[in-house]
């Protein structure tokens, strides 16, 4: 008995230790994959052709700037439909809604986080692209926009539920002590709540754009994949190609190890550092608010 | 054509189950050259042999034979409220290149064109930029209009067209349903315009088709035969019917 339960001891520490350091080694592993298989592309292809305004694969036009460009407008305009919503749903059920009312709506919120992306698509391309067409009076409604609201409405479980647990760890003092200065519900929650849990507030919305960016099959479907460099604001009610659907319909039929494949990995490359970048600043200004915090408390 | 080959390989393997045929993609060019190398018996290809390819085949002791076997049609479609029925081959390439922008310029209503194409890897995608874009002419550069939407499957294409009147796509006859409008297409301005069907892709008149060949060694003998009759007969051009493309009604091995 006592030597079975040493050999637990001993073993099961160690499963757990392997488990959270493979998280790493994938990571890791993935990134020199990564790497290799896409960093040949700045010896294959000029740099004048990867700034090349049309991406072209099977012509040798390997211009990437359209694709960053549609995958940060979609992106960008996701968010503007994500942050007010899923932070103004966050305060709604934290801050506003009666507990009953909470109750049915977290599970909702939770449930609309597990809708099939494809799905979403679906809906896209039949209700939301010729509603857009209609009523905005465009060519087409595949747009930039379309991807957008649905990308919206994919991040916004997200950002909820991070938002709304970082509204519900705000201490119940500081609003009790807000209420007892004379402020009102809305400037308690503007003043005092949302500044307080501003950290998890940040996460959410990173995470958001996290997953926004890396969405592929959505905005596959609903954004007409048409590579045109989007500069202007009105691009917004153009199609547009992004990074992440770029590769996904061009990497199954292309030839392992031709200049066209060695682009798409570049390409998955500039989007890991994009969410690499958006994941640190995530994580320094948490690193920094936590510090705030502690000094403010001792 | 792959698709093709695949599903003619299954079908006759269940009928002839002591003959065992194995099917290779790679496109037109891998087949043609494995034949000329001696490594396959036939290849299915969906361009003509070129001369020096026959030519370097002779000089290895070859001599292909050519079988058209099956006819690939490619649809151009509108939505069926668009009063433009009937476009040149010169109008349907300035259409996708960006030179007319609005329908009224080739006799529709005032409508921006929604251009709508299949993603660069689909063979039909890189069938309708030389046939039809750059006219068949083989020094002609023209590429697809960057604002051409790249839709990655037929459906998409069909969704859109459905719903939205400004649009234009193409597609392989087969995948086109009956509540789309087909436009009847003419090679030059004087005619005659041609709508794709089963006896004009068959008769030539219809442009944007191709024939689709396969290729033995020498005239074919016993087992081969018998493959090739057997895919000039009706089940075999069933088969070429349901994956969407034209079937051939003259029975020539």
């Amino acid at each position: 008995m006592n030597s079975k339960q040493n050999w637990q001891e001993f073993l099961i520490p160690r499963l757990i230790k392997a488990c959270g350091y493979s998280a790493i080694v994938f990571v890791v592993l993935i990134f020199f994959f990564l790497l290799r298989e896409g960093l040949p592309t700045l010896v294959e292809v000029p740099l004048k052709s990867l700034f090349d305004p049309r991406w072209y694969p099977i012509e040798e036009h390997f211009g990437i700037l359209p694709l960053i460009s549609g995958s940060l407008l979609v992106t960008v305009g996701a968010m503007l439909v994500a942050v007010p919503f899923g932070i103004g749903t966050a305060v709604f059920i934290s801050e506003i809604a009666p507990r009953w009312v909470r109750e049915i709506l977290k599970p909702l919120v939770e449930l609309l986080g597990g809708l099939p992306s494809v799905m979403l698509g679906f809906l896209g391309i039949l209700v939301l692209a010729p509603f857009l067409r209609v009523f905005l009076d465009l060519p087409t409604g595949l747009t930039a926009l379309a991807g957008s609201l649905l990308l919206g409405g994919i991040a916004v479980p997200t950002v909820v539920s991070i938002a709304e647990d970082a509204l519900d760890a705000v201490p119940r003092g500081y609003r009790e002590a807000a209420w007892a200065l004379g402020a009102t519900k809305w400037q308690t929650i503007w003043r005092v709540t949302l500044p307080a849990a501003r950290s998890g507030v940040l996460t959410a919305v990173m995470l958001g754009i996290g997953r926004s960016i890396g969405e592929t099959m959505t905005v596959m479907m609903v954004t007409g994949n048409a590579p045109v460099l989007a500069v202007k604001l009105t691009s917004i009610f153009s199609p547009v190609r992004t990074m992440t659907a770029t590769i996904a319909a061009e990497m199954g039929e292309v030839a392992s190890g031709s200049v066209h494949y060695r682009v798409l990995f570049f390409i998955g490359i500039v989007l890991f550092l994009i969410s690499l970048v958006v994941n640190i600043s995530a994580s320094a200004m948490i690193f920094r608010a936590k510090k705030r915090a502690e000094r403010v408390l001792s | 054509m792959v698709n093709l080959a695949l599903a003619w390989a299954e079908a006759y393997q269940t009928i002839r189950p002591d003959v065992r045929i194995s099917v290779t993609g790679g496109g037109s060019g891998t087949g043609i050259a494995a034949l000329l190398n001696g490594t396959v018996d036939i290849a299915n290809a969906s361009r003509k042999i070129k001369p020096e390819e026959i030519e370097q085949a002779q000089a290895n002791g070859i001599e292909p034979v050519e079988f058209v076997v099956a006819r690939d049609a490619i649809a151009v479609i509108v939505h069926p409220d668009n009063p433009v029925s009937q476009l040149t081959l010169q109008q349907i390439s300035d259409i996708y290149s960006g030179k007319i922008n609005n329908w009224s310029e080739v006799g529709g209503e005032d409508r921006p064109i929604v251009r709508l194409s299949r993603e660069t890897n689909s063979g039909t995608h890189v069938y309708f930029l030389e046939t039809v874009l750059r006219l068949g002419q083989k020094d002609n550069k023209t590429l697809f209009s960057m604002d051409t939407l790249l839709l990655p499957s037929s459906e998409g294409i069909i969704n859109e067209i459905r719903q939205n009147p400004n649009a234009i796509g193409y597609d392989g006859l087969g995948y086109v349903p009956h509540d789309l409008k087909i436009i009847a297409v003419a090679e030059t301005e004087a005619g005659p315009y041609v709508l794709p069907m089963i006896s004009t892709v068959n008769d030539k008149t219809y442009p944007i088709a191709r024939d689709l060949y396969v290729y033995s060694v020498g005239q074919p003998q016993g087992v081969i035969q018998d493959y090739l009759e057997w895919i000039h007969a009706s089940e075999a051009q069933e088969i070429v019917a349901e994956l969407g493309f034209v079937p051939i009604l003259v029975h020539n091995p």
